[in-house]
């Protein structure tokens, strides 16, 4: 479908004063990226410096230091969760930084209830801190050195993606251990004499520092690629604001439904609650998921409204979708915004339970139905407010941009109908 | 192979001793008559191999995914799935790459894997969402391929067989599959040994191609010795793509090809796989190595039963595939929790199971127009590659999933059994497929292979480590066309192989 975008804004700017610009909507959407994507390097980077201290000087301040360093830098990237789906490079790129949840046997030693073997993925319980080279399928990999090329060679190993070896969630096991406690209350807790070289415990404490500062650093790097991409000439926010802004608009508008319904009411929500399973908790180490799924809601709404708040307190905005919606349709712009601040009134009560009465391992488990009831509330929310958003997709013209086209021979994208 | 024309009046094989019903090519109901013509005439086979045809390219119709080619290429839902279909294929997916754990566990509605089991996720096998492979060598052991077991059956077992009733008769303790995994305190089955002989084919042109035969045995009978009779089978995880796409072809466009007494002569065959549905009518097989399952579902729960040990509504035991001769397995504890279901994946698990199970979307094609493309589609075409692997479709228009409904789509499968020859054969038969039977495989996605997983083999039993090596293992009704393609100019092979790679 090729029409509409230029039409539309026609239409839009013979009756409104100051018409919201589709193009501009999308600029907007490229800088809260950027923003977005650069406080998750800043966060990163002082995440790495807490590392650094810690393996430096191990004690239980500097690894309290390292735990509160990483809960800070979860902030501002589970807000960017709502630049995947919509966006092809962002899509390529998440695994590596975000991939969950992870058979944490592949990195480091586990509990003994954690079992030995795992048919399916002989990487299991391969614990590469713990030997100078492994042997896999009459393979050996040298892992006497633990780089960040070593363990991005690791992830997803054998093609299994449970054997994540880098990113935020790698780096959350290192600093937490495992969560034992099953849905009781209660996160991981390494000792942070795993690191001391002096007074080791868990063996190859060297090794252990090792590769904590090589997902580190790694995490660090591949921040630092995401961030040339949203920049000025950069290929994600070129893709969005050179081509039909149509197109455009379309990408924006399927990542917040994707996430909304899809990834966050279903895949990280509402399969925990079908199965009571502790292990379907995405920070499920640090017991930090309330946070994570508050800002994946923060950060729907930041795109919506066209507004992100830095993590230095000053704002990023500009022309948004929101004005877009309501200069074409102000009931349905209405309708929109209450569900959005439906879902974020059942985040931040996700949100406070988390922080003042169980953990979201515990919300989740059998029986605990205020609990149940708690994470129920924001994946109806989600659900809801998806439902209007495919309202809002079908009045601003740009349903199903993305696959359909004209029947003509030379686009090639077309599909027989 | 029939010339496919709805306009004939086909009747299925009338099986010997058992009566399927006669299946009488009648026009699609599910289509006006405008669009009939409209289907028929954009299914027709290409002549003109200049150009790429019309939506050559989105080879899935709408359904088909663009997303950037890397590892997780096989892994997308389908592109026109609605937010709420997404969700549940989401779902579907964490299910598929849940590690299930033996029962008595605290994740009660995670427990109950095995007591005998091969994986205990989906994904093991289907790694990446894609082909599994064959271990490397006799060292080697193998996560996803799996052996199946038959004995020869009685006369009475025969008959049940006939009328569908039964498949095969499993090998009397061991059972229908060798589980490699038990779970504690039980001895596993055994394990996976495969030897390989070097096969030497001499190709115009001077080349020559080492391929390698397998040779199939058990180490380590963990219940005593098999029965010598028995008949093994070994099988890797075929990818998951397309597969809602497959049960949404009409029957008849399936039936339309048959032609199993060769009445056109030109060496293909090609006969409906019938097997017993869930709810015991007839059904034309489409899926497994054999076509052995009619639809998704079923093919899910037999997955869940036979590789897992995990009960679902459909097949209800509790310790999947333990036989009578195998009691302490049978009296292990199980995974069912009554507040949960009667099963230990119950039916709104199984759906979500199917439900993503039939949406991963075929990846858009490649290189459509690079000249070696065409010029290999014309040697696909020309070598008679099309005898059996049918190009093109256009799904009913009642699809149980709405996206996948009225799709042109382009499998490159007629879904029949042929006859492959002694060198395929694995010489075990099942239901109405004999022992040299398969059926034909799509071959949509078949050029990513590679890249979702770099270990990937192909064919049954993973035997070929190249395209070229699974085309050479083609004999029986495709013996012209292998012989066509070693008496190919090396320039026409690669392009044939570049046409491939870019499926």
């Amino acid at each position: 479908m090729k029409f509409p975008v230029a039409f539309a804004i026609a239409a839009i700017g013979a009756t409104v004063a100051h018409a919201e610009e589709p193009s501009a909507v999308l600029a907007t959407y490229a800088d809260i990226a950027l923003a977005g994507y650069e406080d998750s390097l800043e966060t990163a980077r002082s995440l790495q410096s807490a590392v650094n201290a810690l393996v430096t000087q191990p004690s239980k301040e500097t690894l309290a230091a390292a735990r509160q360093a990483w809960l800070s830098a979860r902030v501002p990237y589970q807000q960017t969760e709502a630049f995947r789906f919509g966006n092809p490079i962002v899509d390529e790129w998440e695994g590596r930084v975000n991939a969950w949840p992870l058979d944490e046997g592949l990195i480091d030693y586990v509990d003994a209830s954690y079992g030995t073997e795992s048919d399916a993925n002989v990487f299991y319980t391969i614990n590469v801190i713990a030997n100078d080279k492994i042997s896999v399928g009459g393979e050996t990999i040298d892992t006497s050195r633990i780089t960040p090329e070593l363990i991005r060679s690791l992830h997803e190993v054998g093609g299994v993606e449970a054997n994540v070896a880098t990113g935020y969630h790698a780096v959350e096991f290192l600093l937490w251990g495992q969560d034992l406690n099953g849905t009781g209350p209660g996160a991981g807790d390494r000792p942070h004499t795993d690191f001391d070289t002096a007074n080791c415990t868990g063996d190859r404490c060297d090794r252990r520092a090792q590769y904590l500062t090589a997902a580190t650093d790694l995490l660090v790097s591949d921040l630092e690629e995401m961030i040339s991409n949203w920049q000025e000439g950069g290929a994600a926010r070129n893709a969005l604001t050179q081509g039909d802004s149509t197109v455009g608009l379309s990408a924006l508008l399927t990542g917040l439904g994707s996430l909304s319904y899809g990834e966050l009411a279903g895949e990280r929500m509402k399969l925990g609650l079908l199965l009571n399973d502790p292990e379907e908790e995405h920070d499920c180490f640090s017991d930090n998921t309330y946070n994570s799924h508050f800002y994946d809601v923060q950060g729907i709404r930041n795109v919506y409204f066209g507004r992100y708040e830095r993590i230095d307190g000053k704002a990023v905005e500009g022309p948004s979708l929101a004005t877009l919606v309501r200069e074409k349709d102000p009931a349905l712009a209405d309708e929109m915004e209450a569900k959005l601040n439906t879902t974020y009134e059942a985040a931040k009560a996700l949100k406070a339970r988390g922080e003042t009465v169980e953990a979201y391992d515990q919300m989740i488990g059998e029986g605990n139905a205020e609990g149940n009831a708690a994470v129920q509330a924001v994946i109806d929310g989600l659900v809801d407010q998806t439902r209007s958003l495919e309202r809002v997709i079908a009045a601003l013209g740009v349903s199903g941009v993305s696959i359909e086209g004209s029947d003509s021979l030379d686009n090639p994208d077309a599909v027989f109908q | 192979m029939r010339f496919r024309s709805r306009v004939t009046v086909v009747i299925a094989a009338v099986l010997s001793a058992f009566a399927v019903k006669a299946h009488v090519a009648t026009p699609r109901d599910d289509l006006s008559a405008r669009d009939r013509a409209r289907v028929e005439k954009v299914t027709r086979p290409t002549s003109d191999f200049s150009k790429p045809e019309a939506f050559e390219r989105m080879q899935a119709g709408a359904a088909t995914t663009t997303k950037r080619i890397n590892a997780d290429i096989f892994s997308h839902p389908s592109a026109n799935l609605k937010f709420e279909e997404q969700q549940r294929f989401l779902l579907g997916n964490g299910l598929f790459r849940k590690d299930w754990v033996t029962a008595p566990s605290s994740t009660q509605a995670s427990d109950g894997l095995g007591p005998l089991f091969n994986a205990r996720a989906c994904q093991s096998c289907h790694i990446k969402d894609g082909r599994g492979h064959a271990p490397a060598g006799p060292q080697e052991q193998a996560t996803s391929l799996l052996v199946r077991l038959s004995v020869a059956p009685t006369e009475e077992q025969q008959k049940n067989i006939l009328a569908g009733y039964l498949s095969t008769v499993g090998e009397p303790v061991y059972g229908g599959q060798l589980q490699d995994f038990a779970a504690a305190g039980l001895p596993a089955e055994g394990r996976v040994r495969i030897d390989h002989e070097d096969v030497a084919v001499a190709l115009n042109g001077g080349e020559t191609v080492h391929l390698r035969k397998p040779v199939l045995s058990i180490d380590k009978p963990g219940y005593g010795p098999l029965r010598p009779d028995t008949m093994l089978s070994a099988r890797v995880a075929p990818p998951m793509i397309g597969l809602g796409l497959l049960e949404a072809i009409d029957e008849g466009d399936i039936l339309v090809q048959e032609d199993p007494d060769d009445a056109d002569g030109d060496g293909i065959s090609g006969r409906a796989r019938w097997v017993r549905d869930e709810t015991g009518e007839w059904k034309l097989g489409r899926f497994g190595w054999k076509g052995n399952a009619a639809t998704i579902k079923q093919q899910s729960a037999d997955a869940f039963s036979n590789d897992m040990g995990l009960s679902t509504p459909l097949s209800p035991d509790h310790w999947g595939e333990c036989t009578e001769a195998q009691a302490a397995c049978r009296a292990m504890p199980h995974g069912a929790q009554p507040q949960l279901g009667s099963e230990e994946v119950p039916t709104d698990l199984l759906e979500l199971v199917t439900f993503y199970s039939r949406n991963l979307a075929v990846p858009a094609r490649r290189d459509i127009d690079a000249p070696a493309v065409l010029a290999g589609k014309k040697m696909f075409y020309e070598a008679g590659c099309t005898g059996c692997h049918t190009s093109k479709y256009v799904t009913r228009r009642d699809a149980t999933v709405p996206a996948l409904g009225f799709q042109l789509i382009w499998p490159y499968t007629d879904l029949l059994l042929h006859d492959m020859g002694e060198d395929l054969a694995d010489n075990r038969p099942e239901g109405m497929a004999t022992g040299r039977e398969w059926r034909t495989p799509p071959l949509w996605g078949i050029g990513l292979t590679a890249t979702v997983s770099g270990e990937a083999t192909f064919l049954h039993d993973g035997r070929a480590r190249t395209l070229l090596e699974a085309i050479l293992w083609h004999g029986g009704e495709a013996e012209a066309a292998r012989k066509a393609v070693v008496e190919m100019e090396r320039a026409e092979r690669d392009n044939l192989i570049r046409f491939l790679e870019s499926l």
